[in-house]
């Protein structure tokens, strides 16, 4: 007995070593929680292994398994990776010594000239002439851009200007190039180009034609080549999602496997579209046959659809909403198409401009050919009898063919976790500071990017021109600009020939506002708002408004006369705080600068009507 | 002018006024704050306060920072730093230089006029005539600079 003692004395420590290394290695394959305090029991036990001899063997059993299979899976990701590697070097190999030889280049060169994104992973559409160096993907990238949308590219052109002869990456998920998004719910849907969904080519507010593509392949440099072309270059990853980031390595692993290390790193990652519950709870056919409208497949799905099917029904009354029901109607004489819109709001635009003019857009977009169901909840979405079958909460059903879901965007930041960042728990997105820095040498623009205006505080906007600022600014602190969030960034929507407007700021319905409009004379006409806003030239409808409801507070004076008010053309102020931090240009084009101005000088102003002499609103 | 709704002063959320030209003929005397021209801040158009070139100014568009953006920049920091009588004579290697690099993009670079021998202005007009909007609307997004077509 007392040798067993002694000789389990010695196995012990032994145990609790080997136990402890086994522990680690196997902790994927085999994860046994409750057992943890039985491997530091025997080491304490003085009564004599005698006494837990079945346990003990269980125990050794156990752990013998468990070294089993942690050495069988190191063994097996050792093994893949270095078939991997191998894979590689024979590729690399093969391909530098063939170097015009392979059918499959010159066909792949052809479409890279093609005005087409390059679809293709990144090695098979390298350049056949670049045989003679060996090609290998970047492991390093000074400049690393996360995410290939309208920020990241602002930003790598921004860090090109800056920094002579800079090596930029762009990291993408998507199988295109860096590419802008408005035309893709408005301009395309107006072009009388058949082959459109091909082209992606629209006509601009000057008459110029152009893709929406922001350059043709031509301008980037194949990612292989990035680290050794003379005058660096921007390249573009496509098809690869970055999955880690490791802060404190400076590098991120991509899907694929790869990983970059970077010095200086963006994160454009934008957001994906939100769906709604009741059409996620509602089954594979209802999702078949729902769009979350976003990307160039999307559009070239939705314009499909709206050629084939009869009916169309979009659930979302904010901007990209009522812009798609916009084009789509326009269509729907020639289609002999439905377009339905329904929204719980009671006018289209109902969270951005005030009531009034919330109520005379609504009917713009009905004369637009669109059924508007205003006030409307979804309840349930069913699949019945070959169509789509939409409860309201108030009864009301809606049989269609199509749905497209506009209700709002959820900011992609699935790398904050890894990465350490902070989310923003008010308005989503990672939170940054006024320089739109994360941390150092981490930095955040575009729809992801919640950060810190100094003129109206903190804030996460989702349109296009602020990803362009944000990402243009971005850049400029990449390379040491150290410069804040400063030029105040606009948006714009065109809903049809009579309305089309401008805006700056927060404009946000919920906020006192102030409307000067000017009274509407003979002069003037829809037409020449429309040549400025690009749209189409329609048949000149009449401006019929319908008077404002008005939210009224404690006295129920007389309600006010019903009269037809014409909101031609006018400019309205978003007040917080009796500062102006918004500002709508509804019909008046060109005046932006004054806008940005006054929103920069946050001053209280006791007259409005004076501010609004500024923009000279009877002119053109 | 007319407001709408004259009670709206105190209960209403929105409200509205209505002008006629007349109304809005005499001078507005609303205070503005004076601009800082040396504001850090501030986006400055194509020249810096200093006299540098804002290579990132959206009214270059993508000519700085694409393929032949070196040859570019080059050439016009040589035109614009130019005190010859007939301004950029001497950056005429400059110039050649950028232009057979943008002949090697024909689709960045569309060629549209081939008869550019003076530099003189010749930067100004390339810029103008080769660039491609990169936004429907960036040129409203504040630039100083005309617009370009």
């Amino acid at each position: 007995m007392f040798k067993c003692k002694a000789a389990w004395n010695k196995l012990a420590p032994l145990a609790r070593a080997s136990s402890t290394l086994c522990r680690q290695a196997g902790k994927r394959a085999v994860f046994r929680h409750e057992r943890t305090p039985q491997f530091v029991q025997p080491a304490h036990m003085s009564s004599g292994p005698s006494g837990g001899g079945g346990e003990n063997t269980l125990y050794f059993v156990l752990v013998g398994a468990t070294c089993l299979a942690g050495g069988a899976y190191a063994y097996s990701t050792l093994v893949g990776d270095r078939e991997r590697y191998q894979q590689r070097i024979t590729e690399i190999e093969s391909r530098s010594s063939k170097p015009a030889a392979e059918p499959s280049t010159p066909a792949k060169t052809q479409l890279e000239t093609a005005a087409q994104a390059v679809s293709e992973p990144t090695e098979a559409s390298e350049p056949a002439s670049a045989a003679a160096s060996p090609a290998v993907e970047p492991t390093h990238a000074p400049y690393l851009l996360i995410g290939g949308g309208t920020a990241s590219f602002a930003a790598a052109r921004s860090i090109r200007a800056r920094d002579p002869g800079a090596r930029v990456l762009i990291v993408t998920e998507e199988d295109d190039l860096p590419y802008m998004r408005p035309p893709l719910s408005k301009e395309l849907w107006f072009s009388d180009d058949p082959t459109v969904t091909e082209t992606l080519c629209f006509k601009q507010w000057n008459g110029k034609e152009r893709s929406i593509y922001f350059q043709p392949p031509s301008f980037y440099v194949s990612p292989t080549e990035l680290e050794s072309v003379e005058n660096g270059g921007v390249a573009v990853l496509t098809g690869r999602k970055v999955m880690h980031m490791d802060v404190r390595g400076n590098k991120v692993k991509l899907s694929d496997g790869t990983e970059i290390s970077y010095d200086k790193c963006l994160i454009a990652t934008g957001g994906i579209p939100r769906n709604l519950q009741v059409i996620e709870r509602a089954g594979d056919e209802v999702m078949k046959r729902t769009t979350l409208f976003r990307k160039i497949e999307d559009f070239k799905a939705l314009e499909k659809v709206s050629r084939e099917l009869k009916s169309i029904t979009i659930i979302g009354g904010g901007f990209l909403g009522s812009e798609l029901a916009c084009a789509l109607g326009r269509r729907s004489a020639d289609l002999g198409l439905e377009v339905v819109q329904m929204f719980p709001e009671k006018g289209n635009m109902g969270k951005v401009l005030p009531e009034y003019l919330s109520n005379w857009t609504t009917d713009k977009v009905k004369k637009e050919g669109v059924k508007v169901l205003t006030e409307a909840v979804v309840k349930n979405v069913t699949y019945k009898e070959g169509k789509v079958e939409i409860k309201l909460k108030d009864g009301r059903v809606v049989k269609t063919d199509h749905v497209v879901a506009a209700v709002g965007l959820e900011p992609s930041v699935e790398l904050a976790k890894s990465a350490g960042l902070e989310i923003d728990s008010d308005f989503g997105g990672f939170r940054v500071n006024a320089e739109l820095q994360a941390r150092s040498n981490i930095w955040v623009a575009g729809d992801a990017a919640c950060f810190y205006d100094i003129k109206l505080g903190r804030r996460r906007v989702e349109h296009h021109d602020h990803a362009v600022v944000s990402g243009r600014l971005a850049g400029e602190n990449m390379t040491g600009a150290r410069k804040p969030y400063w030029h105040q960034s606009m948006f714009w929507s065109d809903l049809g020939p009579d309305v089309g407007y401008e805006a700056i700021g927060i404009v946000d319905s919920s906020l006192p506002t102030v409307g000067v409009f000017a009274k509407a004379t003979a002069k003037d006409t829809p037409k020449a708002a429309t040549e400025q806003s690009g749209t189409g030239i329609r048949s000149e409808s009449e401006t019929e408004a319908v008077a404002g409801s008005v939210a009224v507070g404690k006295a129920a004076p007389t309600p006010p006369p019903q009269q037809k008010e014409d909101y031609g053309k006018g400019v309205i102020f978003y007040l917080r705080d009796k500062v102006v931090v918004g500002i709508v240009l509804w019909n008046v084009f060109n005046r932006m600068p004054i806008a940005r101005k006054i929103i920069k000088d946050g001053e209280e102003h006791a007259d409005l009507n004076e501010v609004a002499k500024l923009f000279n609103i009877h002119e053109e | 002018m007319r407001k709408l709704y004259n009670y709206c002063d105190q209960f209403c959320k929105d409200q509205i006024i209505f002008v006629t030209k007349e109304d809005h003929e005499a001078p507005s005397n609303a205070e503005l704050v004076e601009d800082d021209p040396n504001d850090p801040y501030e986006d400055h158009g194509l020249i810096l306060p200093n006299g540098d070139i804002n290579w990132n100014c959206p009214c270059l568009g993508g000519m700085a920072s694409g393929p032949c953006g070196q040859q570019f920049k080059d050439a016009f920091s040589c035109f614009h730093n130019s005190k010859e009588e007939v301004k950029g004579s001497e950056c005429i290697d400059f110039f050649r230089g950028m232009q057979e690099c943008m002949q090697k993009y024909p689709e960045l670079y569309p060629q549209e006029d081939d008869n550019e021998s003076a530099p003189s202005g010749e930067a100004e007009a390339e810029a103008e005539a080769v660039l491609p909007a990169d936004s429907t609307k960036e040129v409203a997004s504040g630039t100083e600079s005309p617009a370009t077509s």
